[in-house]
């Protein structure tokens, strides 16, 4: 079985290797600055006792006053897995550090993110529409797009 | 003498071709017969699956679900009621579970048939494999259409267990399909596996080493085949996939001919798992009852099932109302795709169409 | 002209006697000789026009009834009983299509490309021996008129892409051009092993010669000919340069009409001739038992070669290009070579002092040709081919671990 890493498990290893990055642990996720986000995913992959190698999915959800960012990690080879949360406050000029270094698997679904709902990823190398066209206005999975 | 001034041609692979699986394009530049850099662009099916999640009720998605990778409806239908089920916290009864993996496994069958078939097609067998393989898809659909009424856009699965129970004469049409199966893909192994020409297309062709296919995100049959023994039926058992006896199949090398072959004993495996889930299975109730409109708590979830292409998950968020605030696609095939220009790199032009058949993907899937 | 003439066969020689009579009978005199030669080479130009023509258009009727049955389907059948009337459907459909020219294109080539294309196939029929003479007589130098005739195909192709102006249609046909040329030489290699024993380039005489069927007898020349001959016509496995599924359509993406029908028809004509070819050098050609005519025999062999080609075709994929080159330039001319040092050799050891080869010698060549031919191809299949069959023994790797810690 998939053994699920909490939020309160990681947050002190985390905090030791990336002081200040955590805001707060919850059982379900460990919520993580936005800015500091790449560095704690370093962390996450680099060392051997977390070794989150596979990046399953990352999500946007638009809470209004708020974005979310969930990201879920798993570990192949200690068969875990684990929930990385960041929050971007805000509606528009939104920006967060890209993770596609660490993991290439961020690559297509963080265009999708800035497509769908208009979070920008810092150092993404080719941050352009994926699934809408070039020169669509809008981000349609916000909840203030009426199509 | 004057020295020849050769340049570089970028060649449009349009949404509208014969063997790109969908509508998919590919703007590929060609430098003579190499390929030295490929874009692909996607978006042409975007059909707006999560945005229209968010106004429908739980059971109304399902049948949303199913049109997302149309060839494999089952599965697509597996993942999202899970994901529900453990949003709402409801008991799915046991005979539900077992006719949920034996839909589960006829559809795995289903949709590697249809992913060999048109992998030779892409190759130039003239249709002639695909003709065969389509012909025992059409066994598996005629079983579908006594479960549900439907062949392929199926909705057979709800929050709670499935539609209905399967009729009586659905029982004896699976033990004929258990037994004829294996002799016929004997009968495409003999044809296909050891071709000569099949061999010299595919081995060693459009490599994906496990270190990059891991990090790519990408998962399912291409996974495998490059040689990472993770399968999330294994893994992280779910459903009563912890009960039968089956083994993961992997490749050597991660090329082309693996991840077809590793489809191929896939097939096989599945086989075995749906005559032991047939021998296993008891009466009993085939649906727990749940209102019509659910309304889970405040919260939210993610699971994720191993579906035909690689792991399918759904995340939903729900606040209390009858549709979800957030119904994410967790899609295979469109994180699949993460690796492709790595892979199609200094490859010949005939290699790009088999490299990007051998990863399998549906566009519905893909652009959502 | 050194043509004999001989009972039993519509052949140039004996229309020409035939008008020459008629006309002087009626008085013409002097200009009799061109008059009723021109009258000949009309009659016999419609003759085989309309033979080639009927037999590729019920030839296409065949193969996608064939091919529909090799994928457990029926082909067509909808236009008369059995699709029979399937072919005249389609020319009838071509013919009434809008005739494109791309405003690019470079007209007289592209108007010439398809009648360059299907005039040397109209040729070849004329020296094969459909019964004890072929068309023209029996040319003593049959076999060269043929393979000088087909490498015309080579210049028809590359101006079919040509006059397109088309990315596509150049990227076909300059792919089709090389491949063409290249198995000239094993093709040419398999004749010259044929003429090997038969000691003259006319047709008629190498179907002499064939007390025992050469098929039998040069196992291997037989091979390398037959997989020269199916590269010739861009039939699968070689089809690369008509994919489908690639780019385009390849040299013929911008005809259509009555050019795309002509294309279309050249393109259906070479089966037939091949097997007609291949007929006459490896399988006896008009050779047969006594109580059925050899005109049928001939024609049941010729049945027997286009099935066994519509097989390679429903089953087989296609090779890529190079893999299609190197095919032709390493093991076909190898063993082209190979073959033709063997038959010498054997030739040379076997045959008695005025240089001729009994029955028996060619039973006893035959028998060692083929022990020497399957020992070859096993060899170079398990030898050199060792590397791709065998698949390396998987090992999960050691970066996913699905039990845990």
């Amino acid at each position: 079985m998939t053994l699920f890493i909490s939020g309160h498990e990681l947050k002190d290893l985390v905090d030791d290797m990336v002081p200040g990055a955590v805001d707060y642990a919850e059982e379900s996720a460990l919520w993580i600055e936005s800015s500091k986000i790449l560095d704690v995913c370093k962390v996450m992959k680099a060392n051997s006792e977390l070794d989150f190698s596979f990046l399953t999915a990352i999500t946007a959800v638009d809470y209004v006053e708020y974005f979310e960012l969930i990201y879920h990690l798993t570990s192949m080879r200690r068969n875990k897995s684990t929930v990385l949360k960041s929050k971007c406050s805000g509606r528009s000029n939104l920006k967060i550090p890209s993770v596609v270094s660490v993991w290439q698997s961020a690559d297509l679904q963080e265009r999708e993110i800035w497509d769908l709902m208009g979070i920008e990823f810092e150092g993404h190398p080719n941050m352009k529409r994926i699934l809408l066209w070039e020169g669509f206005d809008g981000h349609p999975l916000r909840k203030d797009y009426i199509g | 003498m004057a020295e020849i001034r050769t340049e570089p041609v970028t060649i449009n692979l349009g949404p509208q071709h014969p063997s790109t699986h969908g509508v998919f394009r590919l703007r590929v530049t060609f430098d003579g017969e190499e390929i030295i850099d490929v874009e692909p662009v996607f978006g042409y099916l975007h059909r707006g699956t999560e945005k229209l999640a968010e106004s429908r009720s739980y059971v109304q998605i399902v049948t949303l679900t199913d049109r997302m990778d149309y060839t494999a409806s089952m599965s697509n239908n597996l993942a999202y009621v899970r994901t529900v089920e453990k949003l709402s916290n409801i008991e799915v009864p046991e005979r539900a579970q077992y006719i949920r993996v034996i839909s589960a496994e006829l559809q795995r069958i289903a949709s590697h048939l249809m992913a060999t078939g048109f992998l030779l097609n892409d190759l130039g067998a003239l249709a002639t494999p695909l003709v065969y393989c389509f012909r025992e898809r059409e066994k598996i659909l005629d079983l579908f259409e006594m479960l549900c009424g439907a062949r392929i856009t199926l909705s057979y699965m709800r929050p709670g267990g499935v539609l209905q129970d399967a009729p009586e004469e659905f029982w004896p049409a699976l033990e004929t399909l258990v037994t004829e199966l294996p002799h016929y893909l004997d009968e495409l192994e003999k044809l296909i596996t050891s071709n000569e020409i099949v061999l010299a297309r595919t081995r060693e062709v459009g490599i994906l080493n496990d270190e990059r296919a891991i990090d790519s995100g990408v998962s399912g049959p291409n996974l495998r085949a490059a040689g990472v023994k993770w399968d999330l039926r294994k893994a992280d058992p779910y459903e009563i996939y912890d009960r039968v006896n089956f083994e993961v199949p992997i490749g050597a090398l991660g090329d082309t001919y693996d991840r077809y072959y590793v489809r191929l004993l896939e097939m096989r495996e599945s086989i075995k798992i749906i005559s032991q889930c047939t021998k296993q299975i008891s009466d009993g109730p085939i649906r727990t009852e749940t209102p019509y409109f659910i309304r889970p708590k405040i919260g939210e979830a993610y699971s994720s099932v191993e579906g035909p292409k690689g792991e399918l998950g759904f995340y939903m968020v729900s606040d209390g109302s009858i549709a979800p605030y957030r119904c994410k696609v967790r899609a295979p095939s469109f994180i699949n795709l993460t690796p492709l220009r790595e892979m199609l790199l200094s490859w010949k032009m005939g290699d790009l169409i088999i490299i990007l058949g051998s990863v399998d993907i549906v566009l519905g899937e893909v652009d959502r | 002209m050194d043509l004999i003439t001989s009972p039993g066969f519509i052949n140039f020689h004996q229309i020409y006697d035939l008008t020459h009579k008629i006309l002087t009978g009626l008085g013409v005199g002097s200009s009799a000789a061109w008059m009723s030669y021109l009258a000949a080479c009309i009659a016999i130009s419609f003759i085989i026009i309309n033979v080639l023509i009927m037999s590729t258009a019920v030839y296409t009727w065949f193969e996608r009834r064939v091919i529909g049955r090799f994928q457990v389907r029926r082909g067509p059948n909808r236009n008369g009983p059995f699709g029979i009337l399937q072919p005249i459907a389609d020319v009838i459909k071509l013919i009434l299509k809008e005739d494109t020219i791309p405003s690019e294109a470079d007209k007289p080539v592209f108007t010439l490309a398809p009648i360059v294309l299907l005039a040397p196939t109209l040729l070849t029929i004329t020296v094969i021996p459909l019964g004890e003479t072929s068309f023209l007589g029996s040319l003593n130098i049959g076999i060269l008129f043929i393979v000088g005739v087909t490498s015309v195909n080579a210049i028809a192709i590359f101006m079919a892409g040509w006059g397109s102006r088309n990315k596509y249609a150049i990227l076909g046909s300059m792919r089709g051009a090389a491949m063409l040329v290249s198995y000239e030489i094993p093709m040419a290699l398999g004749i010259t092993s044929v003429l090997l024993l038969s000691g003259s380039l006319a047709m008629t005489e190498i179907v002499k010669q064939q007390s025992i069927w050469f098929i039998a007898v040069m196992p291997m020349g037989f091979f390398v000919f037959m997989a020269a001959a199916t590269a010739e016509m861009s039939r699968t496995p070689f089809d690369q340069i008509e994919a489908e599924s690639e780019l385009g359509s390849g040299y013929n993406t911008e005809y259509s009409g009555i050019k795309f029908a002509v294309l279309f028809l050249a393109e259906f004509m070479a089966p037939i001739i091949t097997a007609a070819i291949v007929t006459t050098l490896f399988l006896g050609g008009t050779k047969g038992f006594d109580p059925i005519p050899g005109e049928i025999w001939f024609v049941i062999k010729m049945f027997i070669v286009i099935f066994v080609l519509l097989w390679f075709r429903a089953t087989w994929p296609r090779l890529r290009v190079d893999q299609i080159m190197s095919f032709a330039w390493k093991p076909l001319f190898g063993l082209g070579i190979a073959n033709i040092f063997l038959i010498a050799l054997e030739r040379q050891l076997l045959s008695d002092s005025a240089g001729n080869l009994s029955t028996e010698n060619l039973i006893i060549m035959s028998v060692i040709n083929w022990i020497i031919t399957i020992g070859t191809l096993l060899i170079m299949a398990n030898v050199l081919g060792r590397k791709k069959f065998e698949r390396p023994k998987p090992v999960p790797s050691p970066l996913a671990n699905m039990g845990g810690d």
